[in-house]
């Protein structure tokens, strides 16, 4: 099989589907590649390093005519017709927006593999080349905001004077916003980042970021690990609290997005004249339209002293460790079908078949959901047994408070009943048995062993109750503790140790000998481990 | 003499009195639903103690034999040396000998009683369950203890045919007991005794070390059924709430053991099963892959440059007493800004909870020790998991392979992480023996070594850089 890299000729686009490094891994693996002449050159990867890496530097229609043609952009209308009949092509593709292209595709009768359609489960990571993207986005949006802003990032008192630290807003913690915090964290400033999805709180904090919410209960979490639209009370609280942090902060960075539709519009123009003069918004959804109301997508604009950049091509400004990036998850991708040996479409790859748009023409997408195989985005909640309630983590209220140890539910309702008829049989089968001695027609002892049960019943049902509750951290202590109650027992020896020097009594005292080093010693033991115990 | 002067304590302040002990006892494990209260908890569980004692002797004075008191003041010396000294790797020791001591105090009064000559016909059946509850818990603590201590060797004793023994002996002490419940004999109640205690003792002996953390709280179970028998032989509730307390709170830790091992309580009991799998088993599906090592400088340079890292403890930190060093290894790496937090499997250690206390007794804050389902999700955002000589709790064979003897064990995930880097104590005793998986995972790189020492060896390098 041979894999053809080919020039990007999109305008001003500088990234290519594969750096020299994976080019080495393909040719190591056993794949031809066939490298078009200054596919690189843009993101600084010269010919002759793929020549090193073991590629082929070939023209333009050879690098076309490969098996597989691997490319970053969508294809122009114009190179469609260069696909050889029956190859493939991988590729970013956006089969919901390019309906005309698929068409010309599918005409052409090739396979279509469209790798922003790779789903977002845990197996499939290494192979998410949109993730690789926004982590690249949310870095240079940092850098961009940073290239305008007019002062330090970190706080400084210097001989002159003292310098504010910037103060920036992220909104939306995904992958382009958590990595905008990291570097903007890095950078020195301060970073508040807003999410509506509860599970960003955990990783904003992570990251060194203050965690923004509004006061209304409302989960965010959308299919996939997006989010999903929200309420109108819900976005005016949300509304609400931007104004007020318009005022406060230096440099915005927006990165909010809600698939199939374009990108909610979050940053308002008000909030923008709000803005200190000099303030800097970065709109990372500007290709679908932007966060900001200000933004002009490609573009950078200045209204009332605040620039709004919503460049579309943040990747391609970093070019080489993005060609890079792509580069491998198209690598763990064409693994993931079989790698240069058993390379091929297998329909059942819960990884691979929703990413397949055409199969030799066909139209193959959207794939149909798969039935269980696919994880959930956010694996919340390990494997338990069913009768546990799941952790609140799933239902996505923000915040959920942090519990040490949550506790276990008791045994379900069909344990309990089962456990009560065992109880009543045991007792029943101990009244028959007292009942079957000879001089027990004193029915006041019966009574009282009545009344001795019912007192045994409730204290076992008090028992299950208050230890169920028992945080798991503190099992020893509770065995020490309980261990050291069950020196109660030294009732009974103290009772049965009345009398003279008798050889019951000198058992009985031996007894609470043996009690008594059970209480101090349990109690003694449960305090030194309480002690330990520290916030 | 009649057994209702003697015995049963009908005094109404006592009694009232003994209705406190019993609320008190309840809010001491109540207590323990939290580590802010724990310490609560405890001192009501003291106090309620205390009332009991004070009201017992107080109630009927001139009676008691002086001796008691000698007995209750040495045995609070005694006990507080013994909990004194002991070292926190050493607690499931002293939890179990403790055990013990209850089970035979038990036996003890129900001979006490037996040799008064005042068993009435009626509580012949509550003195007799009594001694026998009492005695296997005696003999199955003694016995456990010694696996713990290591005196006896931890495999499982597994008799030909045991079950069929144990059967035997049971049917023995109920022929006995109904024996015993017509004429109340002092030798039918020693015999039992004696067949209780075998009992006791051989139904320990087939349960392997590893499983010593249910044994462990099943006997702490059984020293609470035993006193709440004593209450019946005596008419005493308070005897009867507490062991009935006791009873269920060994009964529910034995429960979550065994639901964390994924497997049943009688499958623990009579399975003899705690010891490592089948030689046979193992052999059929030797991991392909080689064993990775790493030396503990470059654990040092990579842990420095991680962002979060997950430790799993397991009982080879325990062994080797390695939690100290764990600490400081958490400390500097917390200090560079490196998120540590710690997992804890549910059986992790030989106690339930035990991996808990020893963390706790080096000063590590409880709120980065978390429980297996609150951590388990984080593994694939972590970037270097330690797993400290722990083994079956890390293993993916738990899910992968349905013939592994522990398939369907809930594990941690360590090997979803970025690195997981494992410290075992030596290559030989080590992956020839067991048959883990993670050990050839691509991602997981061995830090071969006693645990103290590694841990030690790393933090030095890290803050040698």
């Amino acid at each position: 099989m041979k894999l053809g890299v080919v020039l990007e000729t999109h305008s001003g686009e500088r990234r290519v589907a594969a750096s020299p490094n994976v080019v080495a891994k393909w040719t190591k693996a056993g794949w031809a590649v066939d490298v078009e002449r200054g596919a690189g050159t843009a993101a600084s990867y010269p010919d002759a390093q793929y020549e090193a890496a073991g590629a082929t530097i070939v023209d333009r229609a050879a690098a076309w005519s490969a098996d597989i043609v691997l490319k970053v952009r969508p294809p122009e209308t114009a190179e469609v017709a260069q696909l050889r009949e029956g190859a493939c092509l991988i590729s970013f593709l956006y089969p919901a927006q390019n309906e005309a292209l698929i068409a010309a595709l599918a005409a052409r009768k090739v396979t279509v593999l469209a790798m922003d359609q790779v789903p977002r489960i845990s197996r499939a990571q290494k192979m998410d080349a949109l993730s690789s993207m926004a982590n690249i986005s949310g870095y240079r949006a940092v850098i961009e905001a940073a290239n305008r802003f007019g002062s330090f990032f970190t706080g400084q008192f210097t001989a002159a004077g003292k310098v504010p630290p910037a103060k920036v807003l992220i909104i939306g913690a995904g992958v382009a916003g958590l990595a905008a915090l990291g570097a903007a964290k890095g950078l020195g400033a301060i970073v508040r980042a807003f999410d509506v999805r509860a599970a960003a709180e955990e990783q904003i904090k992570s990251l060194g970021g203050e965690f923004l919410t509004v006061t209304i209960k409302e989960s965010g979490e959308g299919q996939g690990g997006y989010a999903k639209e929200m309420s109108k009370e819900f976005i005016d609280a949300e509304y609400a609290l931007f104004r007020a942090q318009a005022k406060d902060v230096d440099i915005v960075i927006t990165t909010a997005l809600i698939p199939g539709k374009p990108a909610p519009k979050l940053w308002l123009k008000d909030m923008v004249e709000l803005m200190k003069p000099g303030s800097v918004v970065v709109d990372l959804a500007a290709e679908q339209g932007g966060n900001c109301e200000y933004t002009k997508p490609g573009d950078a604009v200045t209204e009332h002293g605040v620039t709004i950049i919503g460049y579309t091509d943040l990747p391609s400004r970093l070019a080489a460790v993005a060609s890079d990036l792509y580069g491998m998850n198209l690598w763990h991708f064409l693994e993931e079908m079989g790698g240069a040996a058993g390379w091929k479409i297998d329909h059942e790859n819960d990884a691979v078949r929703p990413a397949l748009v055409l199969e030799k023409g066909d139209k193959k997408w959207p794939a149909p959901p798969m039935a269980k195989k696919a994880e959930p985005p956010k694996p919340a909640v390990a494997p338990k047994p069913p009768e546990r309630p799941s952790k609140p983590m799933t239902t996505g209220l923000p915040a959920p408070a942090k519990s040490h140890g949550p506790a276990l539910s008791p045994p379900s309702r069909l344990q309990g009943v089962v456990l009560s008829i065992f109880g009543l049989i045991a007792a029943a089968a101990w009244l028959a048995l007292r009942y079957g001695q000879a001089d027990v027609a004193e029915h006041l002892a019966t009574f009282k062993l009545l009344q001795h049960a019912t007192v045994f019943v409730m204290a076992v049902f008090v028992g299950f109750q208050v230890v169920w509750n028992v945080t798991a951290a503190l099992h020893t202590p509770l065995m020490s503790v309980t261990n050291a109650i069950s020196g109660i027992i030294v009732v009974g020896g103290l009772l049965s140790g009345r009398g003279g020097l008798e050889t019951p009594v000198i058992v009985a005292v031996v007894a609470t000998l043996f009690a008594s080093i059970n209480i101090a010693g349990g109690f003694i033991v449960t305090r030194r481990m309480l002690a330990m115990f520290r916030k | 003499m009649q057994i209702e002067d003697v015995f049963h304590n009908s005094d109404l302040l006592a009694n009232a009195a003994y209705l406190i002990s019993a609320v008190l006892f309840i809010l001491a494990l109540r207590g323990l639903s939290s580590q802010e209260t724990a310490r609560r908890g405890n001192m009501y569980g003291i106090v309620g103690m205390v009332i009991a004692i004070g009201v017992t002797l107080t109630n009927r004075q001139g009676d008691f034999n002086a001796l008691l008191y000698l007995a209750i003041g040495v045995a609070a010396l005694i006990g507080a040396v013994l909990a004194l000294r002991v070292g926190m790797t050493q607690m499931p020791e002293l939890v179990a000998l403790l055990h013990s001591f209850v089970g035979l105090a038990a036996v003890l009064v129900g001979f006490s009683l037996q040799l008064h000559g005042h068993v009435p016909t009626a509580e012949g059946i509550e003195v007799y369950i009594d001694v026998i509850i009492g005695a296997i818990t005696t003999t199955g603590s003694i016995l456990a203890f010694l696996k713990l201590r290591g005196s006896v060797s931890g495999k499982p004793l597994l008799l030909p045919a045991r079950h069929f023994l144990n059967l035997m002996m049971l049917s023995a002490v109920i022929v006995l007991g109904v024996m015993y419940a017509q004429q109340h004999v002092t030798w039918e109640l020693g015999a039992a005794t004696a067949v209780a205690g075998v009992l006791g003792f051989h139904l320990v002996a087939a349960i392997g070390g590893a499983d010593m953390p249910v044994v462990v709280s099943m006997l702490n179970s059984y020293s609470g059924w035993t006193a709440a028998a004593a209450g019946f032989m005596l008419d005493n509730d308070l005897l009867i709430i507490t062991g009935a307390l006791v009873g269920s709170s060994g009964a529910i830790l034995s429960y979550i053991m065994c639901r964390a091992m994924n497997r049943s309580i009688w499958n623990v009991i009579f399975g003899g099963f705690g010891a490592a799998p089948p030689p046979s088993a193992k052999k059929a599906e030797q991991p392909a892959g080689e064993v990775q090592e790493i030396d503990a400088s470059t654990l040092a340079r990579t842990l420095g440059d991680s962002k979060h890292v997950i430790i799993v403890p397991g009982y080879g930190m325990a062994v080797s007493r390695a939690q100290h060093a764990v600490r400081e290894l958490t400390e500097v790496l917390r200090a560079k800004g490196v998120e540590v937090r710690f997992a804890i499997h549910p059986v992790a250690g030989r106690l339930p909870g035990h991996m808990n206390v020893l963390l706790a007794e080096a000063n590590v804050p409880y709120d980065i020790v978390l429980e297996m389902d609150e951590i388990n999700h984080d593994f694939p955002q972590t970037d270097v998991a330690i797993v400290i000589g722990a083994n079956d709790i890390v293993n993916p064979a738990a899910e992968d392979d349905p013939t592994s003897p522990i398939a369907g064990m809930p594990v941690l995930q360590v090997w979803k992480s970025k690195l997981v880097v494992v410290n075992k104590r030596s290559r030989a005793a080590g992956y020839a023996g067991i048959d883990n998986p993670l050990f050839y995972k691509p991602n997981t790189k061995m830090l071969f070594g006693d645990a103290k020492s590694a841990m030690e060896q790393v933090v030095t390098a890290l803050k040698a850089e």
